[in-house]
């Protein structure tokens, strides 16, 4: 059954759409698999996801903040695997949700920076004159601002919180995207594809939806991929401020600054959310990495 | 089908200008397959890109199929003509299957039995039904620009403008692609403009061939002409001579 | 001391893939002598790898195995990379089909042909100079002083070729391989081109291989003629008997080529037969 499943993803002369599109797929995802760093970030971040979704289950049902004061700062045993907090809160129990929040960002970043970026650069790379002129030199404007200075005043202005985190941190990010967008158009807006497409009649908006932004995406997400990691940690230095997720919300860059103090005695109370940051970090990267080479075997 | 007075192509590119076609005029009977041929840099491929209003131009008179071509075109103005380009790598999108590139124009146009169409085109241009949902990437040179032509002729234009569509193929694929070429101007009753730096292309598919030269026209003559070598210009006279192949200096 | 400049037996190159061998050239022989003789082909039939073989320059993962190829008596197979570099520019050298790519686009073209020279027959700078200048006088350019300094974005298509043939004739070679040389330009130039690398041939005594896809170029210029199909070679005749050449596949691509001096209603197409490659 595999090996006919096998044979008709790959076939040669797909008798649909549906089929020609998944062997595609399938093509791509065994070029991941057997690029090593590819799934091994692939692994992590899949492990992430399970972590966040099976949170109340992996727990085994215990709380994030239900707090012990009699417990607190206890080591880890087998009662607590990675120790408890300052107010005896399971810090393993804490991690995994923190894995929650973490994705949280992560997808409401993408999801607001891929389409604003590729939406101005490529509107602006294909259409040129004016309209790139007034595009790029607002995207400079935005690159000009620091990311976690800009963070800061947002959090200063509308308050602490996740959604103003993550506002502030798209703000700054999409600047990038457009410029890989618009880089991407440039090189294909003249392509005899897109005149073919004119010739037939297609509309601006159709030959930028429908030709253009389907071969802007790749990089794009390879992009989207590695800047994670830094999205991530900007998140969590929000959260050590105390400006990103508010307590008692376990999240792992206010976990880490909980941690702060007692980090010479009980040093498990910061080092285990510093390491799940580090991991998933690392994760995103590594698959950034394989995406690049597998979507793009030239720059490798 | 095809008027064309005075048309002029200027390009303006690092402060200077380049004159690309100047006062190029013909015309092109219904029916006829017309031929342009010339060196790099003749403005052959341009005069194609100014009827097709891919590049602006200027002229006394560009009519196609008796109404006047302006640059910005209406969908309907679209239909009456396709394009088929050299590089049949370079003219479909690398993400489409065939099946989408065919269905873009039918979608656009909205047209009807879209299904049926598409298998009938891909049949009309000696492809299989197995092609259908193939990427350019997993067909032949040859093969694609069976794609590329199908691509042109399934909103049925009474007008086919040809830039160089055998040059970058080989020779066996060249005159499959021509004897089809030949094949489907019959049974479309296409008007047609070929343009080529291969003479002997020109001269085989093409009854009235015009000559270009660094953006002018030399001068039109029939394919006979060509081959008993009955021209006026002597740039002619030299382009035929030199595409007989080479000739040893008498030493 | 035979008059054969170059001789080939039972070359094959292989491409290692991943599940399968690709056999880029089966079991060619030829010999060469100070004449020029041209390949032909279609893209896929192996004529640029065994112009690169017999200069050792198949790309990695490539295997090149013969029974012989030897070059003016010396066995190419047993040559090491230091005696490749040794041959190369100096005795045999190749003219690709794309200037832009093979010239270095920061160095004046005057210093990449003296340098050349410089290396391979260890002039003084003056004297390298004073020979660039000659020998771009040879390939027909009117000022060579002034496209001496020139770099290579500032060439023409025909100057570049013109160019890239100096700059491998500079050191005076007894082989040229010359890999469609004229394919990018446009046929009055093209012959220009011809007539500087047939005057060298006769002039020098050099032997040209002319690897082409374009039948009537190589059947008005070389004296003999190699037709490969899928890395084999299919038939050898001289070049003005291609119209009359005997093998099923020759005789296809000959009716396939429109022609200005006898017109068909339609094309002969190749109908490929497997037995061809028996």
């Amino acid at each position: 059954m595999t090996e006919t499943l096998a044979q008709w993803l790959t076939s040669e002369a797909p008798a649909s759409r549906r089929q020609a599109v998944l062997g595609n797929l399938y093509r791509g995802l065994r070029a991941i698999l057997k690029n090593p760093t590819a799934l091994a970030g692939l692994i992590i971040v899949a492990l992430l996801l399970l972590m966040a979704v099976f949170a109340p289950w992996i727990s085994l049902g215990r709380s994030p903040i239900e707090q012990d004061l009699a417990g607190r700062l206890a080591a880890p045993s087998s009662a607590h695997w990675f120790g408890t907090d300052e107010l005896g809160r399971d810090i393993f129990t804490r991690t995994l949700y923190g894995a929650r929040v973490t994705l949280t960002i992560v997808v409401l970043v993408s999801v607001l920076v891929a389409p604003i970026g590729l939406a101005v650069g490529t509107v602006a790379g294909y259409l040129g004159g004016w309209v790139d002129a007034v595009l790029m030199r607002t995207t400079d404007v935005f690159l000009a601002f620091p990311r976690l200075v800009l963070a800061l005043a947002f959090a200063a202005a509308l308050g602490p919180g996740i959604e103003n985190a993550v506002i502030a941190i798209s703000l700054t990010a999409w600047p990038p995207y457009a410029r890989i967008a618009r880089s991407e158009t440039l090189a294909i807006a003249h392509s005899e594809f897109i005149e073919a497409a004119v010739l037939e009649g297609a509309s601006t908006w159709r030959i930028l939806f429908r030709h253009i932004v389907p071969l802007c995406l790749s990089s794009v997400v390879v992009r989207l991929t590695l800047d994670m990691a830094g999205i991530i940690l900007t998140a969590a230095g929000l959260g050590f401020l105390g400006l990103g997720a508010q307590p008692p919300t376990a999240e792992w860059g206010a976990m880490v600054s909980s941690g702060r103090d007692v980090i010479l005695d009980q040093w498990w109370v910061a080092t285990i959310p510093g390491l799940a940051i580090l991991v998933v970090s690392l994760g995103f990267n590594l698959l950034g990495d394989g995406l690049r080479d597998v979507f793009d075997p030239k720059s490798a | 089908m095809i008027d064309i007075e005075d048309l002029n192509v200027t390009f303006h590119s690092a402060g200077r200008d380049v004159r690309a076609v100047q006062n190029v005029s013909f015309r092109v009977e219904e029916g006829e397959t017309f031929g342009i041929v010339g060196e790099s840099g003749s403005g052959k491929s341009t005069i194609l890109r100014a009827i097709a209003g891919l590049v602006p131009s200027a002229s006394a008179r560009l009519e196609v199929n008796g109404r006047p071509a302006a640059h910005r075109r209406s969908r309907a103005d679209r239909r009456m003509l396709q394009f088929v380009f050299q590089d049949p790598y370079a003219s479909l999108h690398p993400r489409q299957t065939v099946d989408d590139i065919l269905r873009e124009p039918l979608e656009i146009h909205r047209e009807s039995a879209i299904d049926e169409r598409i298998a009938r085109a891909i049949a009309d241009v000696g492809l299989l039904p197995a092609h259908r949902f193939r990427y350019p990437h997993q067909l032949s040179g040859g093969q694609r620009q069976r794609v590329a032509i199908a691509r042109a002729l399934i909103l049925n234009p009474p007008i086919l403008l040809l830039d160089e569509p055998t040059s970058a193929l080989d020779v066996s694929v060249q005159a499959e692609i021509l004897n089809l070429l030949a094949r489907l101007r019959q049974s479309y009753s296409l008007t047609s403009i070929l343009v080529s730096h291969d003479l002997a292309v020109v001269a085989h598919l093409c009854r009235r061939i015009a000559i270009m030269q660094l953006g002018r026209l030399v001068e039109i003559i029939t394919a006979d002409d060509l081959r008993s070598g009955a021209v006026k210009a002597d740039y002619t006279r030299r382009l035929i001579a030199a595409s007989r192949g080479f000739v040893r200096a008498s030493a | 001391m035979s008059g054969e400049l170059l001789v080939v037996e039972n070359l094959n190159v292989a491409f290692p893939g991943r599940t399968s061998v690709t056999q880029a050239v089966r079991d060619a022989s030829f010999t060469l002598g100070r004449e020029r003789l041209g390949i032909v082909g279609e893209s896929g039939s192996g004529k640029s790898t065994t112009g690169r073989a017999i200069l050792g320059l198949v790309p990695r993962p490539g295997i090149v195995t013969a029974t012989t190829m030897s070059y003016a008596g010396r066995n190419l197979l047993a040559n090491t990379e230091r005696d490749w570099q040794e041959l190369r520019g100096r005795r045999m050298s190749m003219v690709m089909q794309d200037p832009k790519y093979s010239l270095n686009p920061v160095l004046t073209v005057g210093r990449q042909i003296s340098e050349t020279c410089f290396l391979h027959l260890r002039t003084s700078r003056e004297d390298a100079r004073r020979r660039t200048l000659r020998m771009l006088e040879a390939v027909q350019i009117r000022d060579p002083e002034l496209v001496y300094d020139l770099y290579p974005h500032q060439l023409s298509g025909g100057m570049g070729q013109r160019v890239m043939i100096a700059m491998m004739l500079i050191a005076e070679p007894d082989l040229l391989i010359a890999d469609e040389p004229t394919s990018a330009l446009d046929v009055t130039v093209q012959n220009e081109v011809l007539r500087i690398l047939d005057d060298l041939v006769r002039e020098r005594g050099m032997g040209l291989i002319f690897i082409s896809h374009n039948l009537t170029v190589v059947s008005s210029f070389c004296d003999r003629v190699l037709i490969m199909y899928a890395g084999r070679i299919v038939e050898q005749c001289a070049a003005r008997d291609l119209q009359n050449a005997r093998h099923p596949y020759t005789r296809a691509l000959v009716a396939a080529t429109p022609s200005l001096d006898s017109p068909r209603t339609e094309l002969a197409t190749v109908t490929r037969d497997p037995a061809w490659l028996q």
